[in-house]
């Protein structure tokens, strides 16, 4: 069941469309990756979505009814530009936060407390926010986006600004959140993160989708049929000989091993693919070659901006 | 706790606790009543110097017995002397000034010079010019072979001070004090003026601060801008208050001791001494001093100055004050809270600010007119059109103004506020996730038909 939906969203902005209808549905319990360019229109969407800015067109369905007001209590919102009041001190601010989500002050006093002591920075509690580094700051930030236990964790970027260590402890924290039956949905650039969390995807860019779906389904979709072999031996022997079943893209040596790229010919299978490549030498690996989400990023982007040339050529 | 209740609690308690506030509360009042008292002692302790002055009168003695020394001004009746040596030398000779006489005074009113290194003070140009002016009228008078003429123009001699008496509608009699209503005037529409700038600067700052901080966005997706921005407005609307509040009872504190302890023996002080410079100028001729410090003087020093503050409608005064001050900020506050929504940083308000700075600015200006002639024209209407009103009206109250006007100048105030409110709602609420683009007139005007939730 879908938590989220937003249906055909069309938002413009003075002289430029920054969504066209675009859809987006999130299932329940699950983490949601919103890819694009920037200035694809993510943060247009993920601001729609808060109710920060309304939509020109389409619907928000929440829990498959149409979203109201009151809904953004079950929301967490961590924007890409984050910020706290400076001169404010930690805890007092982190408790005004949590009580304009709807927490009562006893309840968010109890949340906070398990946070920081879980964090390690309880002792920031009488600290202003100015005399803290940035990633500490990101870290107070962090718990007052989930502190009030929302259903939906919407999260605009939220590793840039961490170091390796704490970017670890956020995405296991993600994670843990999920599954304890949040529904996060996250905007990235950084493709490595998607495929560690994801487990949907929307890949927006200049207002239009282009890609959606879950993450492993959209890799087997790109994957070409390519197979990586590594073994102990000669190239040249494979090389030499022709077959019907493969054809090869690519080889290198690495030391004593070489490493092939094959593709299959049409209605080939591994198997006999591999059958024939038994003879080449001693076998180390033969993997499927599954794009990363990183080239698939490039190579769809790459694609539809071709694709726009190509219209505009036509146009005129 | 309702949203906008808790944003209010922040705003207020973030700026009654800092250290600004704190020092600004203490020292107003402070400065307030030292704005009383200065005056005073200036005019009391300014002139303890002696100032020696050397009359020099070229053809006869008209003047040898007009010039009387008092306790700071003597005089040295050096008669038909040369001029160009002593005009060279008389500060070294200890002089302060050198007075030159011909009998063409008499008819010839630029006759008579003063030469001095200091431009001479009022007081000395004004006693001088009375001293002759006297003189000359007596001569004049002699010249009709009067008898007894000396009894005669002491028996004519008088002093008139003017007692004003308003009746109310109610046909009770009260003595007034222009002076009273005058400085009452003055503070309350100088007041408005700086609370209103300062309290909807502070509006201004406090969004700009929350863009800069980009804090906005984590607030607009627990709160409605509405509610962000009406919990700042009435949040810094309570300091003032509160503020206002505490000025009042630390200055009633100080000037009644101030009163008790320092005013009352000045008081005395001033006006017996027939000899004293004071006593004998304001009395004959009015260019002594400017009306104001007059006022003050008088304002000070007795009973009927105490009699004129207590006959002040006071309940009335304050009131109005108080909603004024309320509807003026809640005016410019909205639209100070536009103009923050709508920059980067505080640098660019420039351009949006002189709208805003304008109508304050003139109505000041309509209100120092007010002084003069409240019901004037322009004062009045000054004071029913609602972006000048609060600083008119207040400079009007005093002289008494009618139900009917102080009605429709609130009314007014009050819906312009609820026009104004709904278009800053509309700015601010766009303005406030806009980052990096420098916003013209032209954009203001889009957003304003953006539609939003």
């Amino acid at each position: 069941m879908e938590l989220l939906q937003a249906r055909e969203i069309v938002k413009h902005y003075a002289g430029h469309t920054a969504l066209d209808h675009v859809t987006v549905t999130v299932p329940e319990n699950s983490i949601y990756g919103l890819l694009g360019p920037n200035g694809a229109g993510k943060t247009t969407l993920i601001r729609i979505i808060n109710r920060i800015t309304a939509p020109d067109e389409g619907e928000l369905l929440f829990e498959g009814r149409p979203m109201q007001g009151d809904d953004i209590a079950h929301i967490g919102y961590l924007p890409e530009e984050r910020g706290l009041y400076k001169k404010m001190k930690v805890g007092e601010q982190a408790l005004y936060l949590a009580q304009l989500k709807g927490l009562s002050r006893q309840e968010a006093l109890k949340r906070l407390k398990y946070w920081f002591e879980k964090f390690e920075i309880i002792s920031w509690w009488n600290k202003k926010v100015e005399e803290l580094s940035k990633g500490m700051q990101q870290k107070v930030q962090f718990i007052v986006t989930v502190v009030h236990q929302p259903r939906l964790l919407i999260f605009d970027e939220p590793f840039t600004g961490f170091d390796p260590i704490n970017t670890q402890m956020l995405k296991e924290e993600i994670l843990r959140l999920r599954d304890e039956g949040s529904t996060i949905i996250f905007s990235t650039h950084d493709m490595g993160s998607v495929e560690e969390l994801c487990d949907h995807i929307t890949l927006i860019d200049r207002a239009h989708t282009l890609l959606e779906g879950p993450v492993d389904k959209i890799r087997e979709q790109y994957a070409s049929n390519e197979y990586e072999l590594r073994f102990e031996g000669d190239v040249n022997l494979l090389t030499a000989t022709l077959n019907t079943h493969f054809q090869i893209l690519s080889h290198a040596k690495e030391g004593p091993n070489s490493i092939v790229r094959i593709r299959l010919s049409d209605g080939a299978t591994p198997n006999e693919a591999l059958r024939f490549l038994l003879d080449a030498g001693k076998i180390l690996s033969f993997n499927k070659i599954t794009p990363s989400m990183n080239e698939i990023f490039i190579r769809v982007v790459k694609e539809a901006a071709e694709r726009e040339t190509d219209q505009e050529k036509e146009t005129a | 706790m309702n949203k906008t209740a808790l944003i209010i609690k922040r705003e207020y308690l973030t700026r009654v606790r800092k250290k600004s506030f704190i020092i600004l509360t203490l020292l107003t009042p402070l400065l307030m009543a030292a704005m009383v008292v200065i005056p005073v002692v200036i005019m009391t302790s300014g002139n303890k110097e002696v100032k020696r002055i050397a009359v020099v009168e070229q053809e006869g003695d008209l003047f040898r017995h007009t010039f009387h020394s008092t306790q700071y001004l003597k005089f040295d009746y050096l008669g038909n002397v040369s001029v160009d040596s002593l005009k060279r030398n008389f500060d070294k000779m200890g002089y302060y000034g050198l007075l030159v006489l011909t009998p063409k005074v008499s008819y010839i009113p630029s006759a008579a010079i003063l030469f001095s290194k200091k431009q001479p003070p009022l007081e000395v140009v004004s006693y001088i010019e009375n001293a002759l002016e006297k003189e000359i009228e007596k001569r004049k008078l002699l010249s009709y072979n009067i008898r007894d003429l000396d009894k005669i123009l002491k028996q004519v001699e008088t002093n008139v001070k003017l007692q004003t008496i308003q009746i109310t509608d109610s046909g009770e009699e009260k003595k007034t004090s222009t002076g009273v209503a005058m400085a009452i005037a003055y503070i309350g529409g100088l007041l408005i003026y700086m609370l209103t700038f300062m309290f909807g600067a502070m509006v201004m700052r406090g969004v700009i601060e929350e863009k800069t901080n980009r804090i906005v966005e984590v607030l607009i997706s627990s709160v409605k801008p509405m509610q962000l921005m009406a919990g700042k407005i009435i949040g810094i609307a309570l300091v003032g208050l509160t503020q206002f509040l505490l000025w009042i009872i630390l200055t009633l504190v100080l000037v009644t001791g101030v009163t008790q302890l320092f005013l009352a023996p000045q008081a005395e002080k001033i006006a017996p001494p027939p000899e004293s410079l004071f006593s004998s100028a304001p009395q004959a001729s009015g260019t002594a001093a400017s009306p104001s410090d007059l006022d003050l003087s008088r304002l000070l020093s007795g009973n009927e100055v105490f009699e004129a503050l207590a006959s002040v409608n006071w309940p009335l005064i304050l009131g109005s004050f108080l909603l004024y001050f309320l509807g003026g900020y809640l005016l410019y506050a909205s639209l100070f809270a536009a103009i923050g929504a709508a920059v980067d940083n505080e640098t660019d308000t420039q351009q949006f600010m002189m709208p805003i700075t304008i109508p304050l600015l003139i109505a000041l200006f309509i209100a120092m007119g007010a002084f003069q002639n409240p019901d004037s024209p322009i004062a009045f209407w000054g004071s029913i059109i609602p972006f000048t009103s609060p600083v008119v009206m207040m400079a009007r109250l005093p002289y008494g103004v009618p139900m009917w006007q102080l009605a429709l100048s609130l009314a007014l105030l009050y819906l312009t506020f609820v026009g104004t409110i709904w278009v800053a709602a509309r700015i601010y609420r766009t303005g406030i996730l806009m980052y990096g683009k420098k916003v013209s007139w032209k954009e203001l005007w889009k957003w304003l038909r953006y539609r939003n939730y």
